[in-house]
């Protein structure tokens, strides 16, 4: 359980570090960067991160380890079996519970002696501000946009840091934003990208290392931040590139125009991010586009009557061969250039796995004079949930 | 003008898988006009129906931001890289 060092929020700067502090932070100590004032420093400091998930697991484990005084950890979610391969704060045994409260009392096992809060909530404009304003720096390891935007503006209205760090299948970025004079989220990208144009993680998988290094650049940026040493990386943004392993880094530069943190802002308060971002919801489930469907019980009574149906799957070839419905396999990319394959006179399903890319290659065949096709409803995952478990869910 | 265009991981299905493409080019924007040629698929997510540069697509010379410069009329020298930055989300899940 967590135990409170300091109790209450409004204790006083701690001046001194008790016997048992001294021997855990001891090569801390010895190192004149340190020393006895930094750790002092990482003492009283109170960080909250927003996200414990995969950039939040080393993020957490080495902010806690290194003796930052408060850690505020926000999550909404519950640890999920899929989510173990990356999110090392977590174990088996974790999943089902609350992500943030099962990140505390992991934390609190690593480090009884500070203090840690989990807010089980989902980061939103109404609670933002006031999450926020007990703590001195902000760490972004969401993964989505909306949240980004969200964690930026309040943290410009504030006057706080926002360590930045975001990661796709092995690239990653990292920055900090809103130090004084120095660019803010909005001067980088003042817009989201259109739902749908950028795959998320979900749909584009991570290598799970990757979040462990992103996450722990974060973590040494924030540790720097409060010790007030080394340069950071406000005004530069660290671009990693595991699979070439590669760092480069590029010029960031505060936009004058830019409407959140330039001379004349026009966003004065938080704003709608879902709307701003143009999802509606969370993950927007299910297909984008409406096409004709056929649930999975139907499809398999169709075929054990003896239906000639054409299967056609639209996943990669990497997925095909985790498990597949004996389809005929044209990745959606490749569609176009290699509908001459299909017969359109038969009837196709087609399916990927969760009906999403599906609905999208229906939608194109249609288009182009398809008429006897059907999207499989919720893809390979349904076809395992309501037709055969042997095929794995992935 | 040898220039070399950085294909970011996100982009990457839309190109071919390739990482990286090298062209004749004496500005950003006509690198960035082989690129679109070469892998049109590449092309709406690069830039609006209206041929302007998606903003939440960032593009370097070298480590220097377009826009600060002279956009997609920037001059470019052999041996420069372009890097082209998208906007990612990705953290928790």
């Amino acid at each position: 359980m967590a135990t409170t060092a300091q109790p209450g929020t409004a204790a006083k700067p701690a001046a001194t570090l008790s016997n048992e502090e001294i021997l855990r932070y001891s090569r801390h100590l010895i190192m004149p960067e340190v020393g006895m004032d930094g750790q002092l420093k990482l003492k009283n400091a109170k960080v909250l991160l927003i996200g414990t998930g995969g950039l939040g697991a080393p993020l957490g484990l080495y902010l806690a380890a290194a003796g930052v005084g408060r850690l505020g950890l926000v999550d909404f979610d519950v640890v999920d079996f899929t989510n173990l391969q990356r999110q090392v704060t977590f174990g088996t045994s974790d999943v089902g519970k609350p992500k943030s409260e099962a990140a505390r009392v992991r934390l609190s096992n690593l480090n009884p002696d500070i203090q840690i809060e989990s807010f089980e909530t989902q980061l939103t404009s109404a609670n933002a501000l006031e999450l926020f304003k007990d703590f001195d720096i902000i760490v972004d390891g969401t993964d989505n946009f909306p949240t980004r935007y969200l964690v930026n503006d309040a943290c410009i209205l504030l006057g706080k840091p926002n360590v930045y760090g975001s990661i796709f299948r092995f690239e990653g970025q990292v920055t900090v934003f809103g130090m004084p004079d120095g660019p803010c989220y909005r001067c980088l990208y003042p817009e989201p990208p259109p739902p749908g144009l950028v795959p998320s993680c979900a749909e584009g998988g991570v290598l799970g290392v990757l979040p462990g290094i992103v996450g722990s650049i974060q973590a040494m940026e924030t540790i720097k931040l409060i010790l007030g040493t080394g340069e950071n990386l406000a005004g530069r943004l660290l671009l990693f590139d595991a699979l070439g392993m590669k760092f480069r880094e590029l010029k960031l530069r505060k936009n004058p125009n830019c409407p959140m943190c330039g001379t004349h802002r026009t966003i004065t308060k938080l704003i709608d991010y879902y709307e701003f971002c143009g999802v509606r919801g969370e993950e927007a489930p299910g297909p984008s586009v409406q096409v004709p469907e056929i649930t999975p019980r139907e499809l398999k009574s169709r075929l054990d009557h003896g239906d000639d149906i054409f299967i056609l799957d639209v996943r990669e070839p990497h997925e095909y061969q985790i498990c597949n419905l004996k389809g005929h396999l044209i990745p959606l990319g490749e569609l176009t250039r290699r509908v001459h394959e299909l017969d359109s006179s038969r009837e196709i399903v087609a399916h990927c796995r969760s009906g999403k890319r599906s609905a999208e290659a229906v939608d194109f065949l249609r288009k182009v004079g398809f008429r006897k096709i059907l999207n499989l409803k919720g893809g390979i995952l349904a076809w395992s949930d309501e037709v055969d478990p042997s095929v794995p869910k992935y | 003008m040898t220039v070399k265009v950085m294909i970011p991981t996100p982009l990457r299905p839309y190109a071919g898988k390739r990482a990286s493409a090298e062209f004749q080019a004496a500005t950003v924007g006509e690198a960035l006009g082989h690129l679109t040629k070469e892998f049109a698929e590449l092309r709406k997510h690069l830039f609006t129906e209206e041929g302007k540069l998606r903003s939440f697509v960032n593009v370097y010379v070298n480590d220097e931001d377009i826009r600060y410069l002279a956009k997609e009329n920037t001059p470019t020298k052999d041996g420069d890289t372009i890097s082209i930055v998208p906007s990612i989300a990705g953290g928790v899940s």
